[in-house]
């Protein structure tokens, strides 16, 4: 008789940590199509008086109207690490117990080198994940920080003359310039690689991992999570 | 006070036969500079009336004498003249008619005789590398000779982009290890006027500043004065509303470039430099840069020599060869990434596939105690 696994709904992502990552992933979108847009316009070749256009004022008032949005939605993420459910915890993200780091070459094996089958028990984020989120919130800070170090000199608001010590510190807006650039491709390159891998996990594990952003539930196997609500969906016998 | 003994700059000019009227008439002209509003001529006046002319000592190190070059094209009327005859210019190796011995005596006599009120100002970077000898005057190192003369200045003023960040000379592999004066002199205060050279009137500007106010300028986070570097040349430029508008130049010898629109494409570095070029201009307003349809090449930032090229809006990578910026490493890396993610999409099928067909094939859904074949 092979061993029967249930599974049990576990609400994994609150209301607020759906609504920042989608808010979140739409700053991102528009954030970097416009950045791009500003390194490298479309030149149009047009008859017209300079006074007649202003698209690219607005392609530049879109990017800085979405890095506000963008930077307090993640300041909101912060706060929830530590005002939210276990899985929104802050733990999460850095690890610094022992289990996460066995945690960490767990899934390496499995997931990454493949030359392991063993399930990987985490609900949440799984350790590899968590800490890969710790260096895009460093990425995110230091998108802000250089983002605002540039506007700083076009803007008279109080708000982003709080960075404006980056500029000096760079050297000079060139560079500041330049590396906010760089970071945009760490964006992107970030975006490829997270939206493979919810599809990978949801089709090997199948528990979920896409709709789990969009109801906040994922199906867990009881025995790892033994206090789950009593609302078994399916079983599979191995 | 030694200084009282002195004539003042009026005094001074009385001398030279300046009228009571030409007196005013150039503190007006040096309240306009300094943008104050005309409540301030009799500040100025009463500056002037009242202070003898100040002791400047300028070196030139490691330069090409263009500060020095623009500075005494200081055109608006008179400008030039009113500002050497208002400081008195005790030491400078290009302008001076003394030389060798008689020159190394009025510097050194100015050091004793005026220590801590003479203006020291700095073209020109400085070498450190093999103990300096890249650049020695009267058998002394520029560095030696740059110590021993702000121990005594009352301020420096760093001239053009040399003096302030290096420039040229500081450009990889910098072989000579050029380093801007403020990395090697401290306990004085330091004012860049960067620029390669700076403009004219910013330097006479600054000038009049200390002159008139007896204190150092309002300067930005990087040491600049304010009244002329916290602008971006972008936002003083005439061709702005093109770039707003999305009107961009493509090529050199385009339409667009015809109709004069924002050369930002063409790796105009306006949107990233400090400077008054867009409101001063140059020669006397006549022109600066892009105005005459080239982009600004940022020569008051620092490290521009490495930025480039000027033509091209992202600089290159620095590790990744010539002409490969950070967009062309991005695609790269995008591509590289598509391609691991299909490498390991194929490897899951392979190597997960036995335990997917087992979940798949073994699931079922229980209802009412019996169990219905999954994998449907």
């Amino acid at each position: 008789m092979p061993k029967t696994t249930t599974l049990g709904r576990v609400y994994v992502w609150e209301i607020p940590v759906r609504v920042y990552h989608w808010l979140n992933a739409l700053c991102i979108v528009i954030l970097c199509v416009t950045g791009y847009l500003i390194g490298a316009p479309i030149a149009i070749q047009r008859a017209s008086e300079a006074s007649f256009a202003y698209w690219f004022g607005k392609v530049r008032f879109i990017h800085f109207l979405f890095a506000y949005v963008f930077f307090f939605n993640f300041l909101f993420r912060l706060y929830w690490g530590w005002a939210g459910n276990r899985y929104a915890s802050w733990r999460n993200f850095i690890p610094f117990r022992k289990r996460q780091w066995e945690e960490v070459k767990a899934v390496i094996a499995v997931d990454i080198l493949q030359v392991d089958d063993q399930p990987i028990e985490t609900i949440g984020h799984n350790a590899v994940a968590g800490f890969t989120y710790f260096f895009t919130f460093l990425a995110f800070l230091f998108q802000a920080i250089t983002g605002f170090g540039l506007y700083a000199a076009m803007s008279k608001s109080w708000f982003p003359q709080l960075f404006a010590w980056i500029v000096p510190l760079m050297g000079g807006d060139f560079s500041v310039r330049q590396w906010h650039h760089v970071f945009m491709w760490f964006f992107i390159l970030f975006s490829i690689v997270h939206v493979y891998l919810v599809f990978y996990h949801d089709y090997v594990e199948g528990r979920g991992e896409i709709s789990s952003m969009g109801s906040g539930w994922k199906f867990i196997e009881k025995e790892y999570h033994p206090h789950m609500k009593e609302k078994t969906v399916a079983a599979s016998k191995k | 006070m030694p200084t009282n003994s002195r004539p003042t700059i009026w005094e001074h000019a009385q001398d030279k036969g300046v009228s009571r009227r030409d007196f005013l008439a150039a503190c007006a002209w040096m309240t306009a500079l300094l943008g104050l509003p005309n409540e301030s001529v009799a500040q100025v006046t009463k500056a002037l009336e009242t202070k003898p002319r100040i002791p400047v000592l300028w070196f030139h190190f490691q330069e090409c004498t263009c500060c020095s070059e623009s500075f005494i094209r200081s055109s608006h009327p008179g400008v030039a003249d009113i500002i050497l005859d208002k400081i008195s210019l005790d030491y400078t190796e290009t302008l001076m008619a003394a030389s060798g011995k008689q020159a190394e005596d009025a510097l050194h006599d100015t050091m004793t005789k005026y220590k801590g009120e003479y203006l020291m100002l700095v073209e020109g970077s400085i070498p450190t590398g093999a103990n300096g000898v890249y650049c020695c005057i009267g058998g002394r190192t520029a560095l030696d000779i740059a110590r021993e003369a702000a121990a005594g200045a009352k301020a420096l003023v760093a001239w053009g982009s040399c003096a302030s960040n290096g420039c040229v000379q500081n450009a990889k592999p910098n072989p000579t290890k050029a380093t801007p004066i403020h990395e090697l002199i401290s306990g004085v205060p330091i004012i860049k006027v960067p620029g390669c050279p700076p403009i004219a009137e910013v330097m006479t500007g600054t000038i009049v500043h200390l002159l008139t106010f007896d204190r150092i300028p309002q300067v930005d986070g990087l040491g600049r004065p304010k009244a002329f570097y916290s602008r971006r040349v972008h936002d003083t430029c005439y061709r702005r509303p093109n770039y707003d508008a999305g009107l961009f130049v493509n090529s050199f010898d385009d339409e667009n470039a015809k109709r004069g629109y924002c050369l930002y494409k063409m790796g105009c570095r306006g949107p990233v430099t400090y400077n008054s070029c867009g409101v001063m201009r140059w020669n006397g307003g006549t022109s600066f840069p892009i105005q005459s349809g080239h982009g600004c090449i940022g020569c008051s930032e620092g490290n521009f020599w490495d930025n480039g090229p000027f033509y091209h809006h992202l600089p290159n990578f620095p590790g990744f060869g010539i002409e490969t910026t950070a967009d062309d490493l991005g695609l790269k890396l995008g591509a590289a990434t598509l391609v691991g993610i299909g490498a390991h999409a194929i490897s899951t099928n392979i190597r997960k596939h036995r335990l997917l067909k087992e979940e798949r094939e073994t699931s079922e859904v229980v209802q009412d105690g019996r169990a219905e074949q999954g994998g449907s």
